[in-house]
């Protein structure tokens, strides 16, 4: 859109096309009306039924003290959106821009933007996935299933990956009275995403309310009964754990094998954009009409060094849905970056965890303030003496400082005393296990000479 | 950003004349957003500098941490959570709330609904052949005193006997040695020491005894945290006594003036009840009971605003300023009920953000909706109306109206 008049019209009645219908699809059309958007809103979502939140599926819906219809997402204003539920949508053609649905429909656009998130990883084995007693929890009918088996009172749970979720689930298994084993490759729960030290915090957070924890190990086979119900896992180090239910929390596959075709630089990683939230095409050029947010979006962050970050963090899909409905709706000079430091919380263990900042972003961490013995304490990350993070465990209410000291590049580690300094404050490796934050693998190869043919091609990957 | 001195103007807010309109102060005020003044101290007067301050560790609330004492601290007794830093503030005020709110006891605020529209109703109902009301001493006092008797357990008929301490307290808080007589402070330590006699009293007679108020609650509590000692509730006690009620007077009294002010607001809340919550949230900026936080010590050398404040200084926080700050708040001077994003500063922020907000709000919102259902066509009788001495918790000391 070159003018502002033809702007004008596209917010009068143009055509915007949502595929993926939660949390960030779900914002971004609010925000498109708030901005004054009269156009036609599409809203596409492979789930039936009224988008939902997330976040309590591994917590209040699992205790039972909210139904697992009980999530629906409050709905801060009317959108006035066609909604096309229940098909997914399988293809994308940015030549005529059209959404293509599994049934066949196309779905013609203007702009469009892409929300469809992530999705449970599955176990890997196909039949023992289907076993009955074998759960994910990444949807509603999900966490549905896995608290009527709870609340069936099964001998034990086995939870596989000690991530949030799985770590989550195990608070709540102790918290029902449910005899729980957690088991995880890395040595301690968290640490994929908070490092060791933190992952000891919550090793011995875990031991101490009676999860059987078993790090270091893998799990290599789920063995039903003659009913096909779940009965028995088997470790690679030969020992076994009889249970009823097991909880499969091996993190998330972002959702984009349907823009494989569409020429958008799409990978494991999510969908590569700009800061202002539109997508890259193959090459690494940014698109004018399509747009990406929430959990499925690989974004810039200048605060970073640039790098391509993803995030699964219900904050970040909310602030993005703000900024690509704006950009949505203006000129190139009047776009927004979404520049806010991320944040992320969890509930488990009678523990509030938050945090700010991108920790894996990092190579020391040290706890600033409070007590680890007592698991109240502010812990900073950071990178080449700057701080990049802060976790707290039971002391949010700092952080709004640490977001400070990261968006100043504050000096790591942060010098000095604070009335609550802990008794041992000296940094330590953030140590994660493997390159985290950095590219896992070549998601592209390019091809070509002359600088007027040059191109990025996308290398298939194989799970 | 430079730091000026800029004393006199301090001294100009801080004096009664500046009470019924401290606002064209605080914007001179925020033209240095870090004031060093000639005792030292250091005034913060921007919404952005107070929030950091409010959320930066390397500060402390707790007196014995200023390099100066602050006159008349060593005579007064153990501090309360809201004048102590963590862990210590932390645990007491988990074990106060844990009588108080979520997630122990979720709905207490909100089941106080019915209770506290009985009080309002009555309190209307009294004012029924009255020429003139006045909103303070007929509704805004005796409205959150009666509830934070009833919440803590101590008997509404004893008011007389602590509003004698309770005003000597707060007119103590900011004492100024220079222009103050000293009598002011040793009254204010002597109506503490006073304060915590009575309470002592009531609470030996809660051990042991079954009770919902939070006197007999914190008695006989055994938590995670274990009990609190005796002292501590007492000054727990006195804590949630004056600030409990103290702050809702005028929250309640500024609410009414501003809505007499505002007439077509005042016609809307009628027509639209539901108006009433950002409504509350809005006179908590606009007019906010709490103006200032006193102090706040600097535990190390901190940088705000490119001014490093050295350790042990002093720093008051001009809550109602930074509330009114343009670069946060736009067309901050209006009051609009609608505004958006309204993260006013009426209730702190970090670790010391109010504990009983939740009550407040609940207890304000009741008030003026019924105010303004019942009163029949309420006139102001003196606009600006007199105000309480004290430019901390500032409002009127009387607010006359008129019915038609
Ligand atoms: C159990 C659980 C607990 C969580 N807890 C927390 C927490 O404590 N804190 C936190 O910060 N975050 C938490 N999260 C993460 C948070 O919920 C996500 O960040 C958020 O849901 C992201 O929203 P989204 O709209 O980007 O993606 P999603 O919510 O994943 O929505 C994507 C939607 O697109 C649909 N879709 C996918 N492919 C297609 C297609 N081809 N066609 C049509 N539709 C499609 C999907 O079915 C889905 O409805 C949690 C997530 C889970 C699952
Ligand atoms: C409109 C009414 C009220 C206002 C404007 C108000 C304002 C404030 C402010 C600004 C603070 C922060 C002080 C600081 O940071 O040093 C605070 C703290 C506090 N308030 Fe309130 N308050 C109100 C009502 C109440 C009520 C009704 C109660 C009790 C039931 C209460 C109890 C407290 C307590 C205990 C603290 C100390 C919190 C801590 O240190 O952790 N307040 N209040």
């Amino acid at each position: 859109m070159s003018s502002a008049d033809t702007l004008e019209a596209f917010k009068r009645d143009g055509r915007i096309v949502i595929v993926g219908a939660s949390l960030a699809g779900l914002r971004t059309a609010e925000a498109l009306r708030d901005k004054g958007f009269t156009g036609s809103l599409t809203m596409i979502g492979d789930e039936l039924g009224e988008p939902y939140d997330r976040p309590p599926l591994s917590k209040q819906v699992l205790t039972g003290w909210v139904p697992a219809d009980g999530t629906v997402l409050p709905r801060r204003r009317d959108i006035d959106a066609e909604w096309l539920l229940g098909v997914p949508a399988d293809g994308l053609d940015l030549a005529t821009n059209h959404v293509h649905l599994a049934d066949g429909r196309e779905v013609p656009f203007d702009r469009m933007l892409i929300s469809t998130g992530v999705r449970a990883r599955p176990w890997f084995v196909e039949a023992e996935a289907a076993l009955d007693g074998v759960f994910v929890v990444r949807t509603r009918e999900d966490a549905e299933g896995l608290q009527q088996a709870m609340a069936a009172g099964p001998s034990r749970v086995l939870i596989i990956g000690a991530g949030f979720t799985g770590s989550e689930i195990a608070s709540i298994c102790r918290e029902r009275d449910i005899a729980v084993t957690v088991a995880e490759l890395a040595p301690a729960p968290l640490v994929g995403g908070l490092g060791a030290m933190i992952g000891e915090v919550a090793a011995d957070i875990q031991r101490a309310h009676g999860v059987d924890l078993r790090c270091g190990v893998k799990v290599t086979q789920l063995e039903g009964d003659a009913q096909g119900h779940f009965r028995r896992a088997h470790f690679d180090d030969g020992s076994t754990v009889d249970a009823d239910v097991a909880v499969v929390a091996l993190g998330g596959i972002r959702n984009t094998e349907w823009l494989r075709d569409s020429g958008l630089a799409v990978g494991i990683w999510g969908v590569a954009c700009d800061a202002g939230c539109r997508a890259f095409d193959l090459n690494g050029l940014v698109t004018d009409d399509i747009f990406v947010a929430g959990d499925v979006a690989r974004c810039p962050n200048p605060i970073y060094e640039y790098r391509f970050i993803s995030l699964e963090h219900w904050a970040n899909a909310v602030e993005q849905a703000e900024i690509a409905a704006h950009n949505m709706l203006s000129a190139q000079a009047d776009r927004w970056p979404h520049l806010s430091i991320p944040t992320f919380w969890s509930i488990q263990f009678g523990i509030n965890i938050k945090s700010v900042g991108v920790p894996t972003f990092a190579d020391e961490v040290v706890v600033t303030q409070g007590s680890v013995p007592d698991h109240r304490f502010v812990a900073a990350y950071g990178y080449q003496g700057r701080v990049t993070a802060a976790v707290s465990f039971n002391n949010a209410k700092w952080l709004d400082h640490y977001r400070q000291l990261i968006e100043t590049a504050a000096p790591f580690p942060p010098p000095c005393p604070t009335p609550d300094t802990p008794a041992d404050a000296k940094p330590v490796p953030v140590d994660f296990p493997g390159p985290t934050l950095l590219a896992q693998g070549a998601t592209v190869v390019v091809t070509g000479h002359d600088p007027g043919e040059r191109r990025v091609t996308a290398m298939r990957q194989h799970r | 950003m430079t730091t000026t001195e800029a004393p006199d103007l301090l001294h100009r807010i801080l004096d009664y004349s500046s009470r019924s309109d401290p606002y064209p102060l605080y914007a001179e005020l925020r033209e240095t957003p870090v004031a060093l003044q000639e005792d030292g101290s250091y005034v913060i007067s921007t919404y952005r500098e107070i929030a950091g301050i409010l959320h930066n560790p390397h500060l402390s609330s707790d007196v014995r941490n200023l390099s100066r004492p602050m006159p008349g601290a060593e005579e007064r007794a153990t501090p309360s959570f809201i004048n102590l830093d963590p862990p210590e503030h932390d645990r007491l005020r988990r074990l106060a709330m844990r009588h108080f709110g979520p997630p122990h006891t979720p709905g207490l605020v909100s089941g106080m609904a019915p209770d506290l529209t009985n009080i309002v109703s009555s309190l209307i109902d009294d004012f029924a052949g009255k020429e003139q009301i006045d909103i303070v001493d007929d509704f805004a006092y005796p409205f959150p005193v009666t509830v934070i008797c009833h919440l803590l357990g101590v008997p509404r008929e004893d008011e007389p006997r602590f509003r004698v301490w309770v005003n000597a307290i707060i007119d103590s808080i900011n004492y100024d040695p220079k222009t103050d007589p000293k009598e002011k402070l040793d009254n204010g330590v002597q109506a503490t020491k006073d304060l915590r006699q009575y309470l002592g009293g009531l609470l030996e007679q809660r051990h042991g005894h079954p009770g919902d108020d939070l006197l007999t609650r914190f008695a006989n509590d055994d938590g995670p945290d274990g009990r609190m000692t005796d002292e501590e509730i007492i000054s727990t006690a006195n804590l949630l006594l004056i600030a409990g009620h103290e702050t809702t007077v005028n929250l309640i009294t500024n609410g009414m003036l501003t809505l007499l002010r505002h007439p077509q607001v005042l016609q809307r809340l009628r027509d639209e009840p539901d108006l009433v919550v950002p409504l509350v949230e809005e006179l908590l900026r606009y007019e906010p009971p709490v103006h200032i936080i006193p102090w706040r010590a600097a535990y190390s050398d901190i940088t705000v605003a490119d001014t490093v404040i050295p350790k042990g200084s002093q720093i008051m926080l001009m809550l109602a300023s930074g509330s009114r700050d343009p670069d946060r708040f736009g067309d901050p001077d209006r009051f609009d009920p609608d505004r958006q994003d309204n993260q006013h500063l009426g209730f702190g922020s970090g670790i010391h953000l109010c504990f009983g907000g939740p009550m407040a709000r609940l207890e304000t919102q009741i008030a003026l909706t019924e105010l303004v259902r019942r009163l029949e066509g309420p006139r102001l009788v003196a606009d600006p109306p007199p105000y309480r001495p004290s430019p901390v918790l500032r409002g009127p000391i009387h607010l006359p109206i008129e019915q038609s």
